[in-house]
């Protein structure tokens, strides 16, 4: 078991034939990920890296069967990309792309939403299921099949995480960039829901960082419904208020959205936090008793 | 990206909101022009810069004579504004607003978001115009009235309406409002606000709502779509070496400390300053080197931490999924060597070939000190850069 997605996940890519699409389809399909097909708008009936292209994600889908996409097109026509697969039936929508306008996010989300397609991302590095399958930009290598389930706002924390986990030997069950925009397409507590149901997940490393309340929600949530051991750690103690650090999500404003505050939440739903990011695996240890 | 005042309420004109009669000016001469041109016995004098509190700091004046104004533009055209929004030095005034007067009875705010828990735009309203907004939100939040634009169909006119009457609004005056806040709407989704306030929101003596000052910020994400915006960009309102960087795509936070840092990722970035702190040190900025960490980019990087005169150590810290840390480890050297890096550089490697690139810059005879761990690296650079 594992959320999401697992060995036999048929997974297209829009955006297939670009150099992103291509990199990471290669790099997917070498990991072993049931990648089906892709899409390219004008060169549908092609053939790149062995697979069909498609002009549409509807061709795809009744064509392939596919159930999940990853979309590699560049920011301005995301949003377009987005509703063209939750139109087309595909359950799961990974947008590993940076840089789309949060207008655009606000009205691709809701369209998500009212379809019930899941979508993961934007500006993440996407979902993976260690030996089975890997849908996004994140090495493969330094993941282990395992009992972790990581989820996180930042791409290379979560390797950091992975990493970790990996080295005392405890592994991932599924791993989950929710990426570090301001209008994601599932926020802690939709994965926190899918992580404390799966079996095979038995605990819990969640990553934030500044900006926003979805960490408090998320502590709020962890408090009332979540058993399994969760570790946390919060990036962004010492980023000053009013700037953007990196992610367009990342901005302490207002007074609102610091490290401090999401800790204290945290700590107070019984959440293990650690002020070091090196020091996760070492928590999860103490608190699992593994 | 932030937009002066003035830039502000020409949006606000194209959008038929109520601004007052106002001309930017380069020059004194220019701006007692401006006076004649604006007419009548009263103006009223702004400096722009990107801050707020410029009344408090003498930033805005009410003259009665074009003497007044040409003193005021001597004073400020090319001097800095210190407000209590902004650091010790200021912001850089180049532009003064001289507009037409208005009377004013009452104070009220108006201002929209991007609610990222709602995930909608929000319109806050209040009676409590003229001060800090955050303010009252802490101390009294029922006096924040709100309304959520629902993405289906839009802002509606009936919000406005309720926003209106609860606001206590009467007459003339709900009409009124409601037009700006249905053009405000407009404004936001049509030129892709992140941010837009109205503080104050003025009814005069006449009983007209009067857009008295407009603070306008846009997505970053969409100026691509948004070129005549774009243009509005004024770069001296920003720290030199955050628009240095964003030249080169890198992104660049300067802060208060003294130990640079690069980083690939901007989670890990953040989590590499916070470590630093943790191991009784003080990071000098916040720097995301991004995924492809080429000689290149990891040169113009080096010069812009060092060129922030504080900065006695650097941390290199980079977590190669995809790229090869070998590679990188090539391109800090060839960085090292090509600025002319005077300062000790820690530098930690993690991910594919982490071991050959430490190997590298342990064989390369620079002043390179290859960490075993995110730690060690921590403690190794706040030691090299004089300790705690």
């Amino acid at each position: 078991m594992s959320i999401l997605i697992n060995k036999d996940t048929k997974v297209i890519c829009q955006g297939f034939t670009g150099a992103q699409g291509t990199f990471h389809s290669e790099q997917a399909i070498a990991y072993g990920t049931k990648m089906v097909g892709g899409v390219s708008p004008g060169k549908g009936g092609t053939e790149h890296l062995g697979l069909p292209v498609f002009n549409t994600v509807r061709d795809a889908v009744e064509a392939t069967g596919a159930e999940a996409t990853v979309i590699y097109v560049p920011a301005p026509f995301c949003k377009d990309a987005i509703i063209e697969a939750a139109d087309a039936g595909i359950q799961l929508i990974v947008c590993i792309t940076e840089g789309i306008p949060t207008i655009d996010m606000l009205y691709a989300k809701e369209y998500v939403d009212r379809k019930g397609v899941r979508m993961i991302g934007p500006n993440c590095p996407g979902v993976i299921t260690p030996d089975e399958c890997k849908i996004g930009i994140m090495p493969g290598h330094i993941h282990k099949k395992g009992k972790v389930g990581i989820v996180s706002r930042s791409g290379t924390l979560t390797y950091e995480a992975v990493k970790q986990t990996t080295d005392f030997g405890y592994g991932q069950s599924t791993c989950i960039g929710i990426g570090g925009d301001p209008i994601p397409g599932s926020n802690f507590i939709d994965i926190l829901a899918l992580l404390q149901e799966d079996p095979e997940t038995e605990a819990i490393v969640m990553i934030g960082e500044i900006g926003g309340t979805a960490e408090e929600e998320a502590a709020a949530y962890i408090k009332q419904n979540v058993t399994k051991p969760v570790v946390s750690y919060i990036a962004g103690v010492t980023a000053p208020p009013g700037k953007r650090m990196g992610h367009a999500g990342a901005i302490i404003s207002g007074g609102k959205g610091t490290a401090d505050e999401k800790f204290a939440a945290l700590e107070d739903a019984g959440v293990r936090t650690v002020r070091s990011l090196a020091e996760i695996g070492q928590a999860l240890k103490e608190v699992t008793g593994w | 990206m932030n937009l002066h005042e003035y830039q502000g309420k020409q949006l606000f004109a194209e959008y038929g909101l109520p601004v007052s009669k106002g001309i930017a000016c380069d020059t004194p001469k220019e701006a007692v022009d401006a006076a004649g041109e604006i007419g009548g016995d009263a103006w009223v004098v702004k400096a722009q810069v990107h801050a707020g509190g410029r009344g408090k700091a003498g930033g805005v004046k009410l003259v009665k004579s074009k003497e007044e104004i040409r003193e005021f533009a001597e004073k400020w055209l090319g001097q800095n504004l210190v407000t209590y929004q902004t650091d010790e030095n200021g912001q850089p005034v180049s532009k003064i607003l001289v507009e037409s007067l208005t009377d004013i009875d009452q104070e009220l705010y108006l201002g929209a978001v991007v609610d990222r828990g709602t995930r909608r735009i929000v319109f806050m309203a209040s009676t409590e115009g003229g001060v800090e907004i955050e303010k009252v939100a802490e101390e009294t939040p029922e006096k924040i009235l709100k309304a959520e634009v629902d993405p289906l169909v839009g802002a509606q006119p009936y919000q406005g309406r309720e926003l209106a009457f609860k606001l206590g609004l009467e007459g003339k005056q709900i009409g009124q409002f409601t037009k700006i806040f249905i053009g405000l709407a407009k404004l936001f989704e049509e030129c892709d606000l992140a941010l837009v306030e109205i503080n104050p929101l003025v009814i005069t003596p006449a009983g007209d709502l009067h857009c008295l000052d407009a603070k306008v910020g846009v997505d970053g994400n969409a100026l691509y779509r948004q070129k005549k915006i774009h243009e509005m960009h004024d770069p001296s309102q920003e720290d030199s070496r955050e628009a240095e960087a964003a030249k080169w795509e890198l992104n660049y936070v300067a802060l208060e400390g003294n130990i640079g840092c690069m980083v690939n990722g901007a989670g890990l970035a953040m989590g590499t300053m916070d470590i630093i702190k943790l191991s009784g040190g003080q990071p000098a900025n916040f720097l995301d080197v991004g995924g492809g960490a080429t000689k290149e980019r990891v040169s113009e990087a080096f010069k812009i931490i060092l060129s922030d005169s504080n900065v006695k150590a650097v941390l290199v810290n980079i977590f190669g999924g995809i790229v090869r840390c070998d590679m990188i480890a090539e391109g800090i050297i060839g960085a090292v060597k090509e600025v002319g890096v005077k300062v000790p550089v820690v530098v930690r490697l993690e991910g594919n070939n982490a071991e050959k690139g430490t190997q590298v810059l342990a064989e390369s005879g620079l002043n390179i000190i290859a960490a075993t761990s995110l730690s060690n690296a921590a403690e190794q650079v706040v030691k090299a850069a004089g300790g705690k």
